[in-house]
């Protein structure tokens, strides 16, 4: 583990995220289906601009949860391998 | 809503919205799943009606939108259509033919707001394609069409449809949507609903043919890198058990019809019920009061086998519309069923695929089609 965090991840464009008040929570839609996001993911899914790095992501979101646990960032690393798995986001070459 | 009233607080919201906007389609494809009896044509839900309906729909949760037909490019309020929808937060597909686009509706369509492109295709090859269609040329618009999803950068889904006039192709459609660079592809064994069941016996592929062309699915997955997913859908007709049909009725699907029918399923119009129309009540009264609509929900209608079945909340008995197309009765178990009393149907109908069809193939529309049943001879 001990690749650095240095890309810049952004949302794959076949993928639009948005609240739905109807089911209080995050999802991301794509051509006729739908993902339901729980609150975890939908934190880290909403700070990517295609701007932020993966490490400023973790930044900001330790920023937000100052009590979170110690291994965010262990936890966002995962988070970010297993969505670029799903294709929901893409790093530049 | 009456707090005692558990039929209304168990009912899920109706998260896909299919909206058929018109039945009018330049193509006559001898599969289409639109009712063989179309009176109502003509008699289509004005710019305002659907307005309300998507308006309706959404605050209900509706967050998925699919604007279909017929051919939907042929309602000129398109576009308006689409602007509202996106507006109201809905995802936008356009499942459409390809018939009647153009590079300026393309791109009002991108500025509208428009998620998503389906396109259709009868087949990889020109010829095929048109005699399918029944229409000139439209295998070339197909073509200009699909580039053009692409250059405008939406999401693009292929549609093959796969009958026994065509499966033998399977690998050529494939190598055509990776070369159209689609994001999906959907290779669709047509299911036998309206102008499909009529022509059953000509499109069915044998149980041979549905083996070869899933291997040579596999076998193209398998040395993919990167490309569009394939997902191969089968008749169900070779199965032992049934579908989930709509993911149980009235649960997550609505579909409102050019004339403003509302109904559980696009083919439920066959079924001897009375299906309430958006001109006459509010979305919310149809989904969630409208006898037709609570008809099928739960368990409470089933007969035996289902009723004993301890795969009953998996499968909610099966396709209603097969059941009722098949033995004439919407209460029994889907014939697919292999605990179907009616089950032995489904192999004296396969084992016909593959023979000549003892009727003439029926177009939709059209009184003179073109035999496509000569195009694999």
């Amino acid at each position: 583990m001990s690749e650095k965090f240095v890309r810049t991840p952004k949302l794959n464009t076949l993928f639009r995220l948005q609240f739905e008040h109807a089911q209080q929570c995050y999802v991301l839609l794509f051509p006729e289906g739908m993902i339901k996001l729980n609150p975890s993911a939908a934190e880290i899914l909403t700070c990517i601009d295609g701007k932020k790095t993966d490490a400023e992501i973790c930044e900001l979101l330790r920023e937000n949860f100052p009590d979170a646990p110690e291994d965010l960032e262990e936890d966002v690393r995962e988070f970010l391998t297993h969505a670029e798995e799903k294709r929901w986001i893409l790093y530049d070459a | 809503m009456t707090p005692n009233n558990t039929t209304s607080t168990s009912i899920t919201p109706p998260l896909w919205l299919l909206a058929e906007i018109t039945y009018q389609c330049p193509l006559h494809c001898p599969y289409c799943s639109n009712p063989v009896n179309m009176e109502e044509t003509f008699n289509e839900l004005s710019t305002s009606d659907w307005e309300r309906v998507l308006t309706q729909a959404r605050e209900m949760g509706a967050v998925q939108l699919g604007f279909s037909g017929g051919e939907p490019l042929l309602r000129r309020d398109l576009e308006h259509l689409v602007a509202y929808a996106r507006n109201l937060g809905f995802y936008t597909n356009l499942i459409t033919s390809g018939i009647g686009m153009t590079e300026k509706r393309i791109a009002k369509l991108k500025k509208a707001g428009l998620d998503h492109i389906q396109l259709s295709f009868q087949s990889a090859n020109a010829e095929v394609n048109d005699l399918i269609g029944n229409k000139r040329h439209s295998f070339e618009q197909k073509l200009k069409i699909a580039k053009l999803v692409k250059q405008y950068e939406y999401p693009m889904v292929l549609n093959f449809c796969i009958t026994a006039q065509n499966i033998h192709e399977i690998e050529e459609v494939m190598a055509l949507s990776t070369q159209l660079n689609a994001d999906f592809v959907e290779l669709a064994t047509v299911q036998y609903y309206g102008w499909a069941y009529e022509n059953r016996d000509h499109l069915l592929p044998t149980k041979a043919q549905l083996q070869h062309a899933e291997s040579a699915v596999n076998r193209y997955r398998d040395a993919q890198s990167g490309g569009p997913k394939f997902i191969f859908v089968t008749p169900d007709y070779y199965e032992d058990r049934p579908k989930a049909c709509m993911n149980g009725w009235g649960t997550t699907f609505l579909t409102v019809t050019p004339d403003g029918s509302a109904l559980p399923c696009h083919s439920a119009k066959i079924l001897p019920l009375t299906f309430p129309n958006v001109k006459n009540s509010s979305l919310r009264d149809i989904w969630h009061e409208d006898f037709s609509f609570n008809h099928f929900r739960g368990d409470n209608w089933m007969q035996s086998p289902c009723k004993g079945c301890n795969e009953k909340s998996k499968d909610f008995g099966g396709c209603r519309c097969q059941a009722y197309m098949l033995t004439g009765d919407m209460y029994k178990t889907d014939p697919v069923c292999s605990k179907s009393p009616d089950h032995h149907m489904m192999k004296s109908i396969t084992d016909k695929a593959g023979s000549k069809a003892s009727t003439a193939l029926k177009y939709r529309y059209v009184e003179r089609g073109i035999d496509i049943a000569v195009v694999d001879s």
